[in-house]
């Protein structure tokens, strides 16, 4: 194929991948009267009325907020546990290093729905039903295990040499992990901390079973329950769809620089 | 500045592989000594072991004295330039360099003034506030030695420092490391597995194969009276000829193995060797010819001048330097007399 294939094939995949999303922002903007007429692809008429309704009658801003902390907060300590956790299972010399890693595997991989019913009575003993930390603790026996398995990888490949010269330069290896290997992890931390906060900023069963109110709702938990008995309220769910995507779409922006640039490059030779 | 002793190291790995075997080395405080040998040999082994990053299975290993075979890297005042230079990617050229002196709490001006005087002598004060990624491949191996150098460590520990420079620029960087030396005078254990490398480096080299020391000696004894066939024909290019005696129409015990350098076997045309030329490679300076000896003997290299009138298939006759002739037992390999 010649460039100018590949650029059409490219725009064509755009197209495809973005088709939903302009059709959701365009949809939220159509006044509810005129949501189910012959469908055109550009709004006749537009209206701000479903994102007043949002945040005016269902106080969207309250689950926004709900998931902005629990997805925060599990990121912010499940990223330095697993960090942490990782490079001694890439690095350092373990005693069956090969069934830690399959198990911290096997526990992120239980069906969420059969531990539901344990966790909520655990949570309940514990008087964590309906608070932050409730949904915290839970979104972390899952969240941990998977970026301990994607940090691992990225530690590996890391050069070893850089290590060994920053200990010969009179680091211990935290202070080497600190100075020399987090910062050129940086992309893989990014990465995982992007991983982590979409899993819990999308997670829904656990967010419904343990949240009893809808003061401790998260986003997905929230657009779920909008539909009433008879009618489901189209316009305000597409709505609160774009504002559920626009954090995370900013989330990733912002980290995609680190992401894409080769932070290792110029330390070893080539 | 410190002597560097190893007594009796011995590295076997997990899997049963035997890198190093009971080794003994001494080196003198302010030497600067060449490891050499073939891939796998256990030069890299031995400086690791050295530096601290890998533990010795048995053995001691003592710089200046002490023991320091249970001490940790950190604490063992040596520096290590790597292969791969090892450079702190997301750090300035400056930075590199002060790094190891602001983790051992070296005031901020006493690093900064550090910093700048081995900048000046490695003469890449131009590049302080560059990143590695932004340098040449000589640029980054004058940063790692000077990352090395700027902490006036006990010893050096250079792993093919030069390995990744282009051939020019290596017997440029090879000079300027010879430089350094003489004025600083620091301990100094340089791994390599070219032997010219090592034969011009070295005040002594010691020449390892499979985790052995097979002959420690300064570079011209190396080359005059290798200990083993092994060592004779590692050290020299082109290799020695090792042959039976008799193709050479040399009288020898039987059991022996006549070794001749290519330089010391020579065309002349009343030779009392006769051989088919097989093979001429031009160096420019000389020119390298191989030959086959009568018609059906082993194939014999020889260096001859250049502009020697010699081509593919002619007939030459071959003369050895009788008092050149290096002779090895045939079974061990093991230099006999003289």
């Amino acid at each position: 194929m010649n460039g100018r294939a590949w650029t059409a094939a490219g725009i064509g995949l755009l197209a495809l991948f973005a088709f939903p999303l302009y059709w959701a922002l365009a949809s939220s903007l159509t006044p509810e009267a005129l949501l189910f007429e012959a469908p055109s692809l550009l709004p006749r008429q537009v209206t701000s009325e479903h994102y007043r309704a949002l945040f005016a009658d269902r106080a969207f801003l309250v689950p926004v907020r709900n998931s902005l902390v629990v997805a925060g907060l599990t990121t912010l300590v499940a990223v330095p546990v697993a960090a942490l956790a990782a490079y001694a299972l890439a690095r350092l010399h373990l005693r069956g290093k090969t069934p830690l890693m399959a198990l911290v595997l096997a526990v992120s991989m239980f069906p969420q729905i059969s531990i539901v019913p344990p966790l909520y009575l655990i949570l309940r003993e514990l008087r964590l039903l309906d608070t932050y930390p409730g949904l915290v603790l839970p979104y972390l026996t899952f969240s941990t295990p998977l970026a301990i398995w994607l940090l691992t990888g990225f530690f590996r490949q890391l050069p070893r040499d850089l290590e060994d010269a920053a200990m010969l330069d009179g680091t211990s290896r935290l202070r080497a992990l600190r100075d020399i290997v987090l910062p050129m992890a940086a992309p893989g931390l990014a990465s995982t901390a992007i991983l982590t906060f979409l899993f819990c900023w999308n997670e829904f069963l656990f967010a419904l079973s343990f949240a009893l109110g809808p003061d401790r709702y998260t986003v997905p938990v929230a657009i779920a329950l909008f539909r009433g008995r008879y009618v489901v309220p189209w316009g305000e769910v597409l709505a609160a769809t774009v504002v559920a995507t626009v954090p995370v779409a900013l989330v990733v922006l912002a980290f995609q620089r680190r992401i894409v640039s080769g932070l290792t490059a110029g330390a070893m030779k080539g | 500045m410190a002597a560097v002793t190893l007594e009796g190291v011995t590295r076997t790995y997990p899997g049963g592989h035997t890198a190093l075997d009971a080794l003994d080395l001494d080196v003198a405080d302010g030497e600067f000594l060449v490891l050499v040998g073939p891939s796998g040999c256990g030069k890299s082994t031995l400086l690791r072991l050295v530096a601290g990053l890998d533990a010795p299975s048995a053995g001691r290993i003592r710089i200046g004295g002490a023991d320091v075979t249970d001490v940790a890297p950190q604490d063992r005042d040596v520096a290590m330039v790597f292969q791969s230079y090892a450079l702190y990617p997301h750090m300035t050229v400056r930075q590199n360099l002060g790094y190891g002196l602001k983790v051992r709490g070296e005031p901020p001006d006493r690093v900064a003034a550090r910093t700048t005087e081995v900048a000046n002598a490695l003469e890449i004060e131009e590049l302080l506030d560059h990143r590695p990624a932004q340098l040449s491949g000589g640029q980054r191996q004058r940063v790692a030695l000077g990352r090395a150098l700027v902490r006036q460590p006990a010893a050096f520990l250079l792993d093919e420092p030069l390995s990744n420079l282009d051939p020019g620029l290596r017997t440029q960087a090879r000079a300027e490391l010879l430089r350094l030396h003489r004025r600083l005078g620091v301990t100094t254990l340089y791994v390599t597995h070219d032997q010219e490398e090592a034969m011009t480096l070295g005040s002594r080299v010691a020449v390892m194969r499979q985790g052995q020391l097979e002959q420690l000696a300064p570079s011209a004894e190396l080359y005059t009276r290798p200990a083993n066939t092994f060592v004779a024909r590692f050290i020299g290019a082109p290799p020695m000829n090792l042959v039976d005696p008799a193709v050479l129409g040399l009288d020898a015990p039987a059991d022996t193995l006549a070794g001749v350098r290519p330089h010391d076997l020579m065309l002349t045309d009343e030779g009392p060797i006769r051989a088919t030329v097989e093979l001429v490679e031009p160096r420019g300076h000389d020119t390298v010819v191989h030959a086959r000896v009568q018609d059906d003997g082993p194939v014999v290299v020889s260096v001859v001048p250049a502009g020697t009138a010699v081509r593919v298939d002619g007939d030459v006759r071959l003369s050895v330097r009788s008092d050149r002739v290096h002779r090895f037992g045939r079974r061990t390999g093991a230099r006999v007399a003289p």
